[in-house]
């Protein structure tokens, strides 16, 4: 499994797509955070953290896409698959490549944060608690990213059809707003992504938000394994 | 080394496999032969746990493959139609991955040393993959296989790709490979297995068409012989002249390829040279030969024989048995 990790790892750096993701995100998150507070004066970070989160969209799929679409198509599948390595140590090997780049990435970011408390009050609580979740929904994506890489041979579907469940998980929120019907909102906000998230952007530690990520994560990384299991029998 | 039995694997409505048994001795080369889409690689995958079979156990080395693909994984060396190579690794990096990849306790240098000398790729070690030619990646392909001394060897056309040169020396590989480990290799070339393999087993659509030591099947193969003769003669004569001549089974009118002249394929009864009367029937009659040569084999032919040859067993049994 570390093998698979670091091989990933090594493929990031030696590839394009890992230097193309750390300068999207950088560049995305540089150029909200000033818009948010530098342009307008202000040290509330919640809405920052809101743009970043609908920029994850766009940019956790370059992560993600390769993962498994690559290796099916190349066929290099046929030497992880015949090699004394589990099906969940394969995909958690893929899953854990993939969050340490987005994961430090975020935590260079989050050196913005530094100048802020030099010059402003920043609200720890809200920058810690937005920051918790971020990381969350990172995972969450990124799960969701390679559940839909390993069902394809082909790194652009997998990234448009990932960036077309992330935009749905999102949007299914701001139906909220045009809905009558109480049961189809309360619904709606349960299953909500996005919904889930607003509490910690107010500072609090929700713990049912964070075994809700947890699960869709898991979720999907065990539905990434039963797509090689089902391939198998098929 | 390795069990194959009762082997099944069906898409849908259509068998790949179907009922396939054999077994493979320790340090036996076995020749898996047969057509495009015979079944070939399907069995291969299902040997390496790539695949699972639809019913039927694989064993290798006494552990099953589907219920401890663990264990069994970690006995065999895979190659599979086109080599699992990350192209934007270099060589060096590739085998020390898949070194990794196959928790290996060898002596790491030493052993990858090793296997770079054995497939002669030491040259090329610290290119990267995606600038070798076919013929480097497919030694680079087996390589990988060879990592970790694994005691069962599968290769799925390994010479798919070469040149002739290259052909050669990667057959003397598998031949040397022979004598510790349990080679499986498949291939739609005849004389490939010939060269090679010990025992070859040929399959078609899915089922096992012969299984025999590659001494018996070349006798098979070559016991009707045909020819290839050209001609000088008016064609229903010459070709009524032919079926005329003792010991020809079949004679075909091929086509015309100059003018006047014909050619005609001969098959003989086995163990009968036909030649000389041939000629003499044809002399007599005043209608030169203008070529004369044997023709070889064809993968085909040897399907039809083998097929023929199983019928007339069966038959023979069923004659015996109501007698």
């Amino acid at each position: 499994m570390f093998a698979i990790y670091k091989r990933e790892m090594r493929s990031y750096f030696t590839t394009p797509i890992g230097y193309v993701f750390i300068a999207v995100f950088l560049a995305a998150s540089g150029f909200s955070f000033a818009l948010t507070t530098l342009q307008v004066q202000s040290s509330d970070v919640s809405l920052y953290f809101q743009i970043l989160m609908f920029a994850y969209i766009v940019i956790l799929p370059l992560l993600t896409m390769k993962t498994f679409a690559e290796e099916r198509r190349t066929r290099t599948e046929q030497l992880l698959l015949t090699a004394p390595v589990s099906l969940p140590g394969m995909v958690m090997a893929k899953f854990f490549a993939a969050f340490t780049m987005f994961f430090g990435t975020l935590l260079v970011s989050s050196l913005y944060f530094y100048p802020m408390s030099l010059y402003g009050d920043v609200n720890w609580a809200r920058a810690w608690g937005s920051l918790i979740a971020m990381v969350l929904i990172g995972m969450t994506f990124i799960s969701i990213g390679i559940f839909v890489s390993s069902l394809t041979e082909n790194q652009f579907t997998a990234s448009f059809g990932t960036i077309g469940i992330l935009l749905a998980l999102m949007i299914v929120a701001m139906l909220n707003n045009i809905i009558d019907s109480y049961a189809v909102r309360l619904v709606l906000d349960w299953v909500s992504i996005y919904s889930r998230y607003m509490n910690f952007t107010y500072g609090i530690f929700d713990f049912g938000a964070v075994v809700y990520y947890a699960s869709i994560c898991v979720v999907f990384l065990f539905l990434s394994v039963r797509v090689f299991e089902k391939r198998r029998w098929s | 080394m390795i069990e194959i039995s009762h082997l099944v694997k069906r898409y849908g409505a259509k068998f790949a496999v179907d009922d396939i048994s054999f077994s493979v001795g320790k340090g036996e080369i076995v020749g898996f032969l047969g057509p495009n889409g015979a079944g070939k690689s399907t069995t291969m995958n299902i040997l390496t746990g790539y695949l699972s079979s639809t019913s039927g156990t694989v064993k290798v080395g006494g552990i099953d493959v589907l219920e401890s693909p663990y264990e069994a994984k970690k006995l065999i060396g895979f190659l599979p139609e086109q080599p699992p190579l990350y192209v934007d690794m270099k060589v060096d990096e590739y085998l020390n991955f898949v070194y990794d990849l196959k928790k290996c306790t060898l002596n790491r240098e030493k052993h990858l040393k090793e296997v770079c000398e054995v497939t002669k790729i030491a040259d090329v070690r610290g290119r990267l993959i995606k600038n070798l030619s076919k013929g480097y990646r497919q030694r680079v392909g087996i390589a990988q296989a060879l990592v970790g001394n694994p005691k069962v060897l599968i290769f799925d056309e390994p010479t798919v790709g070469l040149d002739p040169k290259q052909i050669i020396e990667i057959r003397n590989l598998i031949r040397n490979l022979g004598s510790d480990h349990t080679v499986i290799l498949s291939t739609h070339i005849l004389p490939e297995v010939q060269a090679v393999a010990d025992r070859i087993v040929i399959i078609n659509q899915g089922k096992i068409v012969a299984d025999e030591k590659t001494e018996n099947i070349t006798r098979v193969v070559e016991d009707g012989r045909l020819y290839s003769v050209k001609i000088c003669g008016p064609q229903r004569e010459v070709l009524a002249t032919l079926k005329g001549i003792p010991g020809v089974l079949r004679a075909d009118a091929v086509g015309e390829r100059e003018l006047d002249s014909f050619t005609y394929h001969i098959e003989s009864e086995p163990g009968v040279d036909v030649r000389k009367s041939l000629f003499f029937a044809l002399a007599a009659k005043n209608w030169p030969i203008l070529g004369l040569e044997a023709v070889g084999m064809s993968l085909e032919d040897v399907f039809v024989k083998l097929m023929e040859a199983d019928t007339k067993k069966k038959m023979a049994g069923e004659r015996r048995n109501r007698a």
